[in-house]
């Protein structure tokens, strides 16, 4: 059930923003492709493995890693587990009911986990306790605090920022059994995965949208680059089509825009990652 | 993987941008507005439409009718049995499919009025969602809901370092690409892009390139299956 989980942007409103982008400014002053002020703090909660608060604009979001032990898919006895998960907590808005996680925040999290999984930017073969039997599971929990809009960038920004700072205590099959030891080891980080969402508004193309935005927007497009500037994920957003020009437009803007976006998380967790 | 190709034919005898056969039936559920049904590779899905049908429901809005669609895979449809409960994966599919068919309905023609788009995947193969669409579209078609264009859907991947359209379940569980993209043909616009695996931009270009060429055939086929019901133009095969 489509329920619109928003304000109600009144048609002045949209003519002002509208008439403001046709300018080539957003009525928050921004340039069309700038983002908004971007703030990444890892290693906020001392009992996660790993995690980030993410602030973008107004939009807050934190992640958390944690570890647990279990068994491998049957198809990939060598390889960890991951599992995203993400949450639109009531705190977030006027227009956000608790609950269990409704279609968008599927959605949220199946992106985010896209972006991260087919950028194969954690190493799960190096999860591996026993083969076949024992793996680490690495949970990503994604809570959304407060909400101004672009959730997808924000909540790929946070997740990635606690996987790559999160360490955990190694586990050893020991007699038989699995022993937890004090032993730490570091998340195995293989790549970074970057997102970038644009949106369509009128005639024009807005790079980081708020909420207001989206409310405006024909449709977004969420893309995921790996380091090496090949496209590892991409969605369509929002109950509008695209045209296939501005489809090319956006992926175009993003093989350019990526980078800038990567040193930004990679100079937050103060940590230059291989694969750069 | 390096077996998915053999000497230029893909794992069902296919060419690299051969589709798979394909066959739509429009009207196939008798109490539905609009119905279809289609066979594309294994994939075999009914869709009925429902309404638009008053509704005071919250959610209902004053300018247009609110679609609200499902996309539900039988237990059976899977080689194990699915969990009759939607899944995650079915909750997201079931929205990007309602995006990908809303721009295509002129909607604020029924005010205060829902719409219900019921898809029942009895057997799944690759591109259920693609299909799901292609039929779908069929379906609000026969239900006489006003439309600017059909909407058709494929999946285009990369196996073996080859791009290929249409994936098979092989291909779509193997392949280093899956790319599902729908379009309204006639305003040269994408309604549904999902894409997982890596291409670099200039792939990915060219990769939607070849689904369009794809859809282009399939509008055929949507055509052909709704005009055998409404003017008997085309023989049935």
């Amino acid at each position: 059930m489509m329920i619109k989980k928003g304000p109600i942007i009144s048609n002045l409103r949209r003519e002002q923003i509208l008439k403001s982008l046709s300018e080539g400014k957003r009525v928050d002053g921004r340039d069309l492709l700038a983002q908004r002020p971007l703030k990444i703090e890892p290693g906020i909660i001392e009992k996660a493995e790993g995690s980030a608060s993410v602030k973008l604009g107004d939009t807050h979001v934190i992640a958390g890693v944690k570890i647990g032990i279990g068994s491998p898919f049957p198809d990939t006895p060598n390889e960890g587990i991951l599992i995203v998960n993400a949450e639109v907590l009531p705190t977030a808005s006027e227009f956000q009911e608790p609950g269990p996680p409704d279609e968008d925040a599927i959605e949220l999290a199946r992106v985010v986990d896209r972006g991260i999984r087919e950028s194969r930017m954690i190493d799960l073969s190096k999860l591996v306790i026993e083969p076949g039997k024992h793996v680490y599971t690495v949970f990503v929990d994604i809570s959304v605090l407060g909400m101004d809009g672009n959730l997808f960038d924000a909540s790929s920004y946070a997740a990635v920022a606690a996987l790559l700072t999160a360490s955990f205590n190694v586990y050893r099959v020991d007699g038989g059994s699995l022993v937890k030891t004090e032993e730490r080891m570091a998340m195995p980080i293989a790549d970074v995965a970057v997102s970038l969402t644009f949106a369509k508004i009128g005639n024009s193309i807005v790079f980081d949208p708020t909420w207001e935005e989206e409310g405006v927007m024909d449709a977004s497009l969420t893309m995921a680059f790996d380091s090496g500037g090949r496209l590892c994920a991409i969605q369509k957003g929002g109950s509008g089509g695209l045209k296939i020009d501005d489809v090319f437009r956006m992926v175009d803007l993003g093989r350019e825009m990526y980078l800038d976006i990567k040193k930004k998380i990679e100079e937050a967790v103060g940590n230059a990652k291989p694969g750069s | 993987m390096g077996n998915l190709i053999v000497d230029g034919k893909r794992t069902d005898g296919r060419g690299p941008l051969d589709l798979r056969p394909l066959r739509i039936e429009v009207g196939t559920i008798k109490n539905a507005a609009g119905s279809s049904y289609i066979e594309h590779g294994k994939n075999k899905i009914y869709v009925a439409v429902y309404g638009p049908k008053d509704s005071h429901r919250f959610g209902t809005s004053l300018e247009r009718a609110v679609i609200r669609c499902r996309y539900h895979m039988s237990p059976f449809s899977t080689e194990e049995r699915k969990s009759p409960q939607p899944s995650r994966r079915e909750i997201e599919i079931s929205k990007v499919i309602r995006n990908a068919l809303e721009p295509s309905l002129i909607l604020d023609e029924f005010p205060k009025t829902l719409l219900d788009v019921f898809i029942e995947v009895l057997q799944s193969d690759g591109g259920s969602r693609s299909a799901s669409i292609t039929a779908a579209s069929v379906a609000l078609a026969d239900a006489g809901i006003p439309m600017r264009d059909l909407v058709q859907a494929v999946a285009v991947g990369k196996v073996d370092g080859t791009l290929v359209v249409d994936l098979n379940d092989k291909e779509d569980k193997e392949g280093e690409v899956d790319l599902p993209v729908a379009f309204m043909l006639n305003e040269n616009m994408i309604t549904l892009l999902q894409m997982d695996g890596k291409l670099t931009v200039d792939e990915f270009k060219e990769a939607v390139k070849l689904a369009r060429e794809a859809a282009v055939k399939i509008k055929e086929k949507q055509k052909e299956a709704l005009g055998r019901k409404y003017f008997g133009m085309v023989d049935e095969k």
